[in-house]
């Protein structure tokens, strides 16, 4: 079938702002898909919340609204644009779910649009519980029996029918409290009497327990045509249980025999013709790992997390033919953009494997529970490729950045033989280091996947690994060990390590016997087709099929791996955009990366993508084939930034601002001689590397003063402390892992806090604009609301930050970004922190002045200047518009982490708010974080003494807006005293009704809870307040500058938000 | 233990013996399955043939009870890596062990991908596998440029006829090196199904009016089977409805009068998309053949196009004009590879007049 000719104008949703769960990976599908989508002459229209994302870019797509994800903006938004068709396939669930109300509210109607690449119907028979059992009864798909049952006899009737065990699950708990496994009948009445008891509507959904089955994936495609496709299959190490975005997993599957495999290929494809998917679609199953019974686990009819994985561990595009097959195109049509050969109506056949390991968030809360659940925790991922597992596991460990390096990084060798085994049958992020502990023990596998359920297969990759751990410590090494030790990818580090000699050395015997790495093509064919894309990753023992190429020009674009807190997709729109700005300006480029979730990862935005770890000794092999004229540290993040020396070392010339002036910004000797030479003032501190050091620092500053690591991004490990108790904490946490450099004790100065993005010349300066942030000094710039243009600093703060912006680039001979956090008190300026790279608030900024600042800044590193690009130096004036960017959290994916904002930045993603008027921008970017007010009207103040002042205001607005504000003791004194009408609420020991009966009483909008500094029941109190408030759904603020601009936006609050298109915002 | 592969066109890789040592000269093959490759070893028409999986890890569920024929056919196995510890709950021994029962020689631990490339630039070639480190390329190359397949067909066909009893209808089925799934698929369907062996008389098969005849797959260059096509052009006389697969499609076709050529490096794996002409549905298929109809030699009064190759435009099957009979290049029972094309089946019921 042709592409449907009706189609000229499409709305694409994004996914909105980056939580756990739905992160870069909808950024990467759906910039793929707009690009296809235009490459047929298709006008397209986005709309996406998050302006951290390339697909809101104005080169993507041809009208661009980065507005709240809600009803009533797309209607309007429709109602302007009028498009033919609606494709919501490509915005993850919140897309899905957007599409699937705009159907059923009659909007599509109204105005007459299409939902293309699914249908209504189809998402409903996908996602409603009872739709989807029915749909799979009827074609014969077993999914796992249950039922909500709400007693106990009920209960045990049921079982007798399914078997023993089941899971049980209370409906309406905190994370799933009061839930269990009931092995037998005893214990299914005491967890069942129990969860009915908690559940608050008295329910309990019983279900088979297939937790320990094997968990599988497949990724499928299907055209209106009904042709099908597997992409390709997964199999997670970690069988059921653990949700998949946090479980290690391996493409293609390694423990099923072709009748596993063909059993649930021909099932999902079963699935995906029944459900009538046109696009792609996920289906995971629950495989017995001793019979042949399976089921289905759940369906996904839109590209997910997986499918972005899929593409890239076969090089299939499953976004891009989604795109096409919406526009009517059978699967036989499209051609395979990898071969130029053969169509996409073929299923990729790897000669490799590949392993992708989650990227856990447990270094950032350290207080939240490890533990793995069915509650994905992943912010992010690392995929590695490999022609062995071993290696491929090796890769991606070392791709993590989390400081492992082998299967030797977390140490259990203290563990008794008993708790050792006590740790195997804990599910967290660790659990293949503990296997590889009970390897060194030799327990047996058996006993091993007894206790993990592991299949055996993966445990023996594991041994291998451990058995080449103990011959590099026990035998000579041997050109012929070193080789094997290499085919499995232990790195020279680690060797250099086990066997008492010197990186350098291990790395000349390697070169001196050629063990060294090649590169082979993910051509999705194994090798059946001739293919050109320069898609590669490395292996050892094999030959190079890395294409030799010598340009004039060659630059090496560092990518920032995973996704985590602090260092987020932001840094890959600077990646790709750097990489389109050395294109254009004629430079061949190359991509390292490791991050299948990406943009930067896609085969066809660089010249040549390197699919590897981001490590000095992967980054070095590449360099000795490549032979680039320079690299791109500054886009990067601090991933690529840490690669410097390193690169240095390699004789790689590194563009842009030089590593000895990135130093003397993050060096703190070097950087006070720096402000002093330009005579810029900030807070006074030190440089400490003890405990004992620290608080001899803080005590001649005074306190309250500012704790962090040096060369971190995201403030990880910083703490605002207030006594020597807590410095010793706050050191100890630090110095947990060992620090290369020293730790900043600062005196901590309470201020309005700016921020600026420059693009520097070596000469002048280009500021494109100036971000002020709501909250004061304290919180982190990444989770602080931050407003463009700064609405309430003086011109005289203005100039002086210009000044001082243009001083400090021009003393650190910055020659592309610099990234300058200032703090304003009184009209003084102080410098907070300089970043001479690429920063988090960057894509943000260029879309709302419309200057497009990574091209920019590439062209300045080029060699060209500011004023030669034609720009005018200094301060760009004021866009007319309002632009303010929300931060947006994932606390209630990770039980038990602390959720008070401090100066260590906790959030995941943002969204904006843009509009003419500062409330309507303020209002759009409360809706687009999610935060929809009022409900109930009922709300919760508990506010440190020193917030009590500014509290009053707080409560008084929110008063006026028909609120009713229950407080505990002291703060309800304080508002009842300053003309509040406050109700007291006991304390949660106190005897109910206390506040916590409140909070699980569903009936609050909001909790205002300013966090006591320091130990004891008062902060404890206040701890559990919040994540109760979180787990139940309560939106919770924790600073008072963040509640006073919630309460303006609700004064202000209207339906008629009027969207902007960004692509036609200008600087003016 | 080290073992060589040495191709004819002077190009040797070095790896580690596995199964048998013994020496051997084959034509060299790859393979693109993920999964399967015990059903590509017990594949008959793997016969006179060395096997070069592109898969590089191989043997991890180990030996189980999916054979598709009673042993292990190709001349020679060559793989990256074999796992050394198989698991699953079917397992029942390695390929290591295997191999070594049936005296089957192999290598593992080369660059197969670097070999299929070669194998696909230069097409298929003849190979040694040798563990002789002494060997001599000038002795061994033209020995391999000198070596024909021949007719292999005789070699894997079963010595007398016997029947899978059960079903309403009757099928014959003409075994030229059958894979077990093609009986299974009928039986399954209500079939009873006499196996034969490949020189059968077609008079003898005929008499014993069968509801349909079946035409298996087996290995080889279909030229080389001279006196079977002669019985299969008596078949087609017939009016009994006629299913074919494989070589069985390209002996029809040659009965036919139709030609046959050798591909460059052929279609084996299991991602193929086939395209039925008549639906302009497309099926992944599994695949495993060298050889292929030549379209051009088609006489449109007595066979037309019914299915097509969607990556090389190649043949992949034919509906007879007047006729019951139908015949396809690819593999409708799959094992290894996918299922979708085994709609085939019902179709071959539906012309013998039974349902399913």
């Amino acid at each position: 079938m042709p592409r449907n000719q009706k189609i000229k104008k499409v709305l694409v949703i994004g996914s909105g702002p980056i939580v756990i769960g739905q992160a870069a990976e909808f950024d990467y599908a759906g910039t793929q898909a707009c690009r296809s989508l235009k490459e047929e002459g298709v006008e397209v229209v986005l709309v996406n919340s998050n302006p951290a994302t390339i697909m809101t870019d104005k080169e993507i797509a041809d009208e661009v609204y980065i507005e709240p994800l809600t009803v009533p903006v797309l209607e309007q938004i429709i109602a302007r644009e009028k498009p033919d068709s609606i494709l919501p396939t490509l915005g993850g669930q919140a897309g899905l779910n957007l599409g699937m109300e705009l159907s059923e509210k009659g909007i599509l109607e109204k105005y007459n649009v299409n939902l293309i690449g699914t249908t209504a119907e189809t998402i409903f028979k996908a996602e409603d519980r009872q739709a989807f059992k029915d749909t799979m009864e009827k074609i014969g798909e077993p999914c796992a029996a249950s039922l909500v049952v709400n007693n106990v006899q009920d209960g045990i009737r049921f079982t007798n029918t399914i078997g023993y065990p089941v899971v049980l699950r209370p409906a309406f708990t905190l994370g799933g409290s009061g839930g269990g496994i009931a092995h037998n009948e005893t214990e299914l009445i005491e967890i069942l009497t129990n969860g009915l008891r908690l559940s608050r509507v008295g329910e309990v959904l019983v279900e088979r327990c297939i937790a320990g089955w094997k968990e599988i994936e497949y990724e499928v495609m299907r055209d209106a045509a009904g042709n099908c496709i597997t992409v390709c299959n997964m199999e997670n190490i970690d069988p059921v249980g653990v949700h998949t975005g946090d479980s290690i997993v391996v493409a293609p599957s390694q423990t099923l025999g072709d009748k596993e495999y063909q059993m649930l290929r021909t099932s999902a494809l079963n699935i995906i013709s029944e459900l009538n998917i046109t696009g792609g679609c996920n289906v995971q199953y629950a495989l017995h790992p001793e019979t042949f019974e399976y089921c289905v686990i759940e369906v996904n009819p839109r590209v997910s997390r997986s499918s972005a994985l899929a593409s890239k561990a076969t090089g299939y595009p499953i976004a891009k033919v989604a795109a096409k097959i919406a526009l009517g195109y059978t699967l036989d049509e499209i051609k395979n953009a990898i071969t130029q050969k053969t169509y996409a109506s073929f299923e990729p056949m790897l000669d490799y494997c590949v392993v992708k390991i989650p990227r856990l968030p447990f270094d950032k809360f350290i207080t939240a529970k490890r533990t793995l659940t069915t509650q994905m925790k992943a912010t992010g991922e690392v995929m590695s490729i490999c022609d062995n597992f071993e290696g491929a596991l090796m890769k991606a460990i070392r791709s993590l950045e989390q400081h492992v390096d082998s299967l030797l990084s977390y140490d259990f060798s203290e563990l008794s033989r008993a708790e050792l085994l006590a740790q195997l049958e804990k599910v967290d992020d660790r659990r293949i280091w503990v296997i590889a502990e009970a390897l060194r023990r030799k327990i047996s596998y058996e006993e091993i996947h007894e206790i993990t359920m592991i299949d055996s297969w993966f445990i023996d990759k594991l041994a291998i690994l451990v058995e080449m751990e103990q011959r590099l410590s026990n035998e000579p090494l041997t050109a012929e060990l070193l080789k094997e030790a290499k085919r499995i990818e232990f790195p020279d580090s680690v060797i250099a390590a086990l066997t008492g000699k010197s990186e350098r050395e291990i790395h000349d015997m390697r070169y001196e016997n050629g063990i060294v790495a090649v590169y082979k093509m993910v051509d999705t064919c194994a090798a059946e087709f001739a293919a050109e894309t320069p898609y590669y990753y490395s292996v050892f023992g094999s030959e190079n099929e890395a294409a030799e190429t010598n340009p004039k020009k060659k630059v090496l674009v560092l990518g920032s791996g995973p996704i985590r807190i602090g260092q987020g997709i932001e840094f890959d729109y600077c990646s790709v955009h750097c990489t389109w700005a050395f294109a254009k300006e004629g430079w061949e480029t190359v991509i390292v990366n490791n991050n299948p979730e990406t943009v930067s990862t896609d085969f066809d935005i660089a010249d040549k993508l390197y699919f590897e770890p981001l490590a000095p000794e992967d980054v070095e092999a590449i360099v000795r084939l490549e032979k680039p004229d320079g690299a791109v540290v500054q886009f990067g993040g601090q991933t690529a930034i840490k690669l410097t020396e390193s690169l240095m070392k390699m004789g790689v010339r590194i563009l842009g601002t030089k590593a000895e002036d990135v130093d003397a910004a993050e060096d703190r000797e070097l950087f006070d001689k720096i402000l002093e030479q330009t005579e810029i003032p900030r807070a006074a501190g030190g440089t400490v590397f003890t405990a004992e050091e620290a608080k001899e620092v803080a005590n001649r500053l005074g306190y309250p003063v500012l704790v962090r690591p040096s060369y971190v991004l995201g403030g990880q490990g910083m703490k605002i402390a207030f006594s020597d108790e807590e410095i010793e904490e706050f050191i100890g946490i630090i110095n947990r892992i060992a620090q290369d450099h020293p730790i900043l004790v600062d005196k901590y100065l309470q201020g309005k806090e700016i921020e600026v993005d420059a693009v520097c010349d070596g000469t002048d300066i280009l500021i494109p604009g100036i971000m002020e942030h709501i909250e004061r000094t304290g919180v982190h710039s990444g989770d602080s609301i931050s407003v463009y243009p700064a609405p309430t600093i003086s011109d005289h703060v203005k100039e002086t930050i210009v000044e001082y912006t243009k001083r400090l680039a021009q003393a650190l001979h910055v020659v592309g970004l610099i990234n300058i956090q200032f703090i304003a008190m009184d009209e003084e300026v102080y410098v907070i922190e300089v970043n001479p790279r690429s920063s988090r608030t960057v894509p943000y900024i260029s879309k709302v002045t419309g200057i497009p600042i990574v091209d920019l800044a590439t062209k300045v590193i080029i060699g060209d200047t500011i004023r030669g690009l034609g720009y005018e130096p200094g301060l760009v004036p004021a866009a007319d518009y309002i632009a303010i960017k929300m931060p947006v959290f994932s606390f209630e994916k990770l039980r038990g982490a602390e959720i008070s904002l401090g100066p260590e930045m906790k959030s995941t993603g943002e969204c904006l708010g843009i509009a003419k008027t500062f409330n309507e921008a303020l209002y759009k970017a409360f809706l687009g974080a999610g935060v929809t007010l009022p409900k109930h009207k009922q709300m919760i103040m508990t506010v440190k003494d020193a917030d009590k002042p500014e509290a009053v205001d707080v409560a008084k607005r929110f008063e006026a807006l028909g609120y009713k504000i229950y407080a505990t003791r002291s703060t309800a004194k304080y508002l009842q005293e300053h003309g509040v009408n406050a109700r007291r609420v006991n304390k949660i020991s106190q005897e109910s009704p206390n506040v916590m009966d409140l909070i699980l009483g569903h009936k609050i909008d909001l909790v205002i809870d300013t966090p006591t500094q320091g130990n004891g029941d008062k902060t404890r109190d206040g701890f559990l307040i919040r994540r109760n408030a979180i787990e139940t759904g309560v939106y919770c603020i924790t600073a008072m500058d963040t509640a006073g601009a919630l309460a303006r936006s609700l004064e202000t609050a209207t339906d008629t938000l009027t969207p902007v298109d960004i692509a036609t915002v200008k600087n003016l | 233990m080290k073992a060589f592969l040495i191709l004819e066109d002077g190009n040797v890789f070095t790896g580690t013996s596995i199964g048998s040592a013994r020496e051997v000269i084959s034509e060299i093959v790859f393979n693109t399955s993920m999964t399967g490759y015990l059903e590509v070893l017990t594949d008959p028409s793997y016969a006179g043939q060395a096997v070069v999986m592109t898969y590089p890890l191989i043997g991890n569920y180990g030996i189980t009870p999916d054979m598709e024929s009673g042993r292990p056919w190709p001349d020679g196995y060559i793989v990256r890596e074999l796992s050394r510890m198989p698991s699953n709950f079917r397992c029942e021994g390695t390929i290591q062990d295997f191999l070594t029962k049936y005296d089957i020689p192999g290598i593992c631990g080369i660059d197969t991908r670097a070999l299929t490339k070669i194998l696909r630039e230069k097409g298929t070639m003849n190979g040694m596998i040798t563990t002789d480190e002494n060997y001599n390329l000038d002795l061994i190359i033209p020995k391999l440029k000198e070596y024909r397949t021949g007719n292999v067909v005789d070699r894997v066909t079963c010595g007398e006829k016997h029947v899978r009893k059960g079903g309403r209808l009757h099928v014959a089925l003409l075994d030229y090196g059958a894979k077990n799934n093609i009986a299974e698929s009928l039986h399954k369907r209500g079939c009873e199904v006499t196996i034969y062996p490949a020189c059968t008389p077609a008079e003898e098969i005929l008499a014993a009016q069968p509801d349909g005849i079946m035409l298996s797959n087996g290995p080889g260059d279909p030229k080389e089977c001279g006196d079977i096509i002669a019985e299969v052009k008596k078949l087609y006389d017939s009016d009994t409805p006629i299913f074919a697969i494989c070589l069985g499609h390209q002996l029809m076709a040659l009965a036919n009068g139709f030609d046959t050529h050798k591909m460059k490096y052929g279609h084996r794996g299991g991602n193929h998309p086939v395209k039925d002409l008549e639906t302009g549905r497309v099926y992944i298929s599994s695949q495993n053949h060298g050889y292929v109809v030549d379209t051009g030699t088609l006489d449109p009064k007595v066979a037309k196009p019914a299915f097509v190759n969607v990556n090389d435009g190649t043949n992949e099957g034919l509906a007879y004009v007047g006729k019951n009979i139908f015949t396809v290049q690819f593999h409708p029972e799959a094992c290894p590879g996918p299922q979708d094309s085994a709609y085939l089946f019902d179709r071959f019921i539906t012309m013998m007049g039974g349902d399913k």
